[in-house]
């Protein structure tokens, strides 16, 4: 589904990411962890298609397109999502039409009919319920003034209306009390399927109890310097990355 | 001041000055006319301003004045093709001014007599003489400001609006000028004298549309007169072409507790200059103004507001914001005044500007004269960019980035548009303002 090839991208002349390798299949998890400042969101608005970040080499296959080649519409049409670290606040532009403009234009660059008020309002109520989500927060300026707790469902809530086939999730667990993890987390794993894949970056072993990844990457200094099955999480929460950093030390 | 400064605009003015003079007869002992003389004699001192002036120093005329305009361009117009031009679902009093002769046989007055009276220039001249001589130009300033002082002298092709004291006129009262350059370089003065009574209320809206390949000049002057206790809605609507010179002073004297709220909306034009000065000549007074412009191209759009407190305890409030695009130019310049025994003043400024391009500036520059330690004053200009972490959140969910930009834009003017309270202006300014964000 997504190949990612020896990927570079620098920001301001400053090289951040030196070089990402990561294969990801359908239906599977995908766990990013590692220390601060390493290129996790970086990675994830390369991804994404944020402009800032110049690509200054490698390539990134998503279901036999040129990723790198598209723009960040395009990319959210061909079915991919970013759920931001920081969500951006919009003030004078609701929630609900923001999200009601985002979902008709992805269904019209994939040729379906736009969904009216009615359907709107119907899907919207569903998908609202799934992530617990108050109607009033909707009807709100998009996450202006929102608690942090409050932007990060909302991430979610906006993720299970899209129904990307890929969901790149940045920290959506850091600020959430323990029954928003537990929701958020059910949230994304009502929308694991077998053609749907997830990349979940987190620094907490906490979150991947509820959304059990298959594989799990350490990104330090802008390279996957370790990967392993889910039990590597569990190691990194008892050990730190002093381990890992010596190992890198080391070669 | 005198200026020497010599063009074709200036001379051909001062020639039909003269020639108008030898055709009213009698007419020219009136004190109407008396002052039209007057105010003629400052223009003819003061010439038009150049750059050098402060006034006028980001607002440059010099291609105005250089050109030969028509002020009589003859032009016909049906009732059919004049609904093309109308803002949509919009009832109540119309006024139609056809290049800037307001035309009564094209209007529609439907308040009643005793709510609103309304009456041309000219017949006003001969027909209700003593409330010209008790309002006219008593106001506006024909002594400093040349295009006031042509436009007094000009003073006979607007509207003369009474509404009596206690009068609730619940119709709004439409002035819609039409500027038809199809044939010539078409140019109008019209003169509008608005007196409000005690306890009166009235809702009002300038509107100007242009249309034609040619250039056109509009000066207008509107005078309105507010007396105690009377409450006062004026909106300014401007969609005219990118050849047209727009020079517009909206003057208003404010009485003891009385209300006035403006919003200012320049959608199109060439080269736009509003002036809205107002006076708050008792105790109590409110005043909003608000102001949106959406230049693009090589539009130049110059708000000139000015707040004179000159009575204690007003409260005066402004907000303009602006989108500039391509190398389109834009000016705010709001003065405030705290007169020594205006105690106890409120008075806020703001103005806020998003610029979309390296080739496009805004010139903002408050101005605040305070002569009073008593007073809450406050005021502010941002000019900045669009958010571009917004910008890159939006795409990134799927809406493209033109529908982006539009919606953050629009989102940026929103709270100045629903302060439109005459719902189909506002239905109307949605969309062509949609429209014009949306050219990029
Ligand atoms: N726009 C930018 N300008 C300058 N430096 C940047 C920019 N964006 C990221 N960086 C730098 O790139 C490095 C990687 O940042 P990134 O946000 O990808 O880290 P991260 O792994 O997500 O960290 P965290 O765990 O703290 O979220 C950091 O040193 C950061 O300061
Ligand atoms: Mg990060």
């Amino acid at each position: 589904m997504l190949t990612i090839t020896d990927l570079q991208a620098s920001v301001d002349q400053k090289e951040i990411l030196k070089g990402i390798n990561l294969e990801i299949k359908p239906g599977e998890v995908h766990a990013i962890m590692g220390p601060n400042g390493s290129g996790k969101s970086t990675l994830a608005s390369v991804l994404a298609g944020r402009e800032e970040y110049e690509v200054t080499g490698g390539s990134v296959d998503f279901e036999g397109q040129d990723l790198l080649e598209m723009s960040p519409e395009e990319r959210a049409a061909a079915g991919i999502f970013l759920a931001f670290q920081y969500p951006v606040e919009i003030p004078g532009v609701t929630t609900i039409n923001f999200l009601k403009t985002a979902l008709n234009e992805i269904r019209k660059s994939r040729g379906e009919e736009p969904l009216d008020a009615a359907q709107f309002l119907k899907l919207m109520r569903e998908k609202a319920k799934l992530v617990n989500i108050d109607d009033a927060l909707l009807k709100r300026s998009l996450n202006e003034g929102f608690s942090g707790g409050e932007k990060k469902r909302n991430e979610i809530f906006q993720m299970a209306m899209l129904e990307p086939k890929l969901a790149i999730l940045d920290e959506t667990d850091s600020g959430l009390d323990i029954d928003a993890l537990r929701i958020v987390a059910e949230g994304v794993n009502k929308l694991r399927t077998p053609e749907r894949a997830v990349i979940v970056v987190t620094h907490y072993q906490r979150l991947l109890d509820y959304i059990v990844p298959d594989y799990v990457h350490v990104l330090y200094k802008g390279r996957i310097v370790k990967s392993g099955p889910k039990e590597l999480a569990l190691e990194l929460e008892e050990k730190g990355y002093d381990w890992i950093k010596a190992e890198v030390a080391a070669l | 001041m005198s200026n020497t400064f010599n063009n074709d605009l200036k001379q051909q003015l001062v020639a039909d000055f003269q020639a108008n003079e030898s055709r009213l007869n009698g007419e020219t002992k009136t004190p109407v006319h008396q002052t039209r003389r007057e105010a003629m004699q400052n223009f003819e001192k003061l010439g038009f301003p150049t750059i050098k002036h402060e006034e006028w120093k980001y607002s440059n005329v010099n291609s105005l004045v250089k050109q030969a305009f028509d002020f009589n361009v003859k032009t016909e117009f049906g009732s059919e093709e004049l609904e093309t031009l109308a803002i949509p679902n919009l009832e109540g009093n119309i006024l139609y001014f056809i290049n800037g002769i307001y035309n009564p046989s094209l209007s529609r007055i439907v308040s009643p007599e005793n709510q609103l009276q309304i009456l041309s220039f000219g017949q006003a001249v001969k027909e209700n003489p003593s409330l010209l001589d008790d309002y006219f130009a008593k106001y506006a300033n024909y002594q400093d400001d040349a295009f006031t002082a042509l436009n007094t002298a000009f003073a006979h092709d607007g509207v003369v609006v009474n509404v009596p004291a206690g009068k609730v006129v619940e119709q709004p009262i439409i002035l819609r000028f039409i500027t038809d350059a199809r044939t010539a370089n078409a140019a109008s003065q019209p003169r509008n004298l608005i007196v409000v009574g005690k306890n009166a209320e009235v809702k009002m809206a300038e509107a100007f549309r242009t249309i034609g390949e040619n250039g056109s000049f509009t000066n207008i002057v509107t005078e309105i007169v507010i007396d105690e206790n009377a409450n006062v809605q004026y909106y300014k609507v401007q969609n005219e072409t990118e050849k047209a010179y727009h020079i517009g002073t909206t003057q208003v004297s404010q009485k003891a507790n009385s209300h006035f709220y403006a919003v200012t909306v320049t959608v199109n034009g060439g080269f736009v200059r509003n002036n809205l000065n107002i006076v708050l000549d008792g105790q109590n007074c409110e005043a909003f103004m608000y102001g949106l412009y959406f230049p693009n191209g090589k539009q130049h759009i110059d708000n000139h507001t000015l707040v004179d407190h000159a009575k204690p305890n007003s409260y005066s409030n402004e907000l303009y914001k602006g989108v500039l695009q391509d190398k389109s130019t834009g000016v705010f310049n709001g003065k405030i005044f705290v007169r020594d025994g205006a105690s106890k003043t409120n008075a806020y400024q703001s103005c806020r500007n998003v610029v979309l391009s390296d080739e496009a500036s805004m010139n903002t520059k408050p101005q605040l004269e305070i002569y009073n330690d008593d007073v809450k004053c406050s005021h502010g200009t941002t000019t900045g960019k669009l958010n571009d972490e917004a910008l890159f959140y939006m795409r990134s969910r799927g809406i493209p980035k033109a529908e982006a930009m539009t919606l953050l834009m629009y989102a940026f003017c929103e709270d100045v548009i629903s302060e439109i309270k005459i719902e189909p202006i506002r239905a109307y300014l949605e969309g062509v303002i949609a429209d014009k964000l949306a050219q990029k």
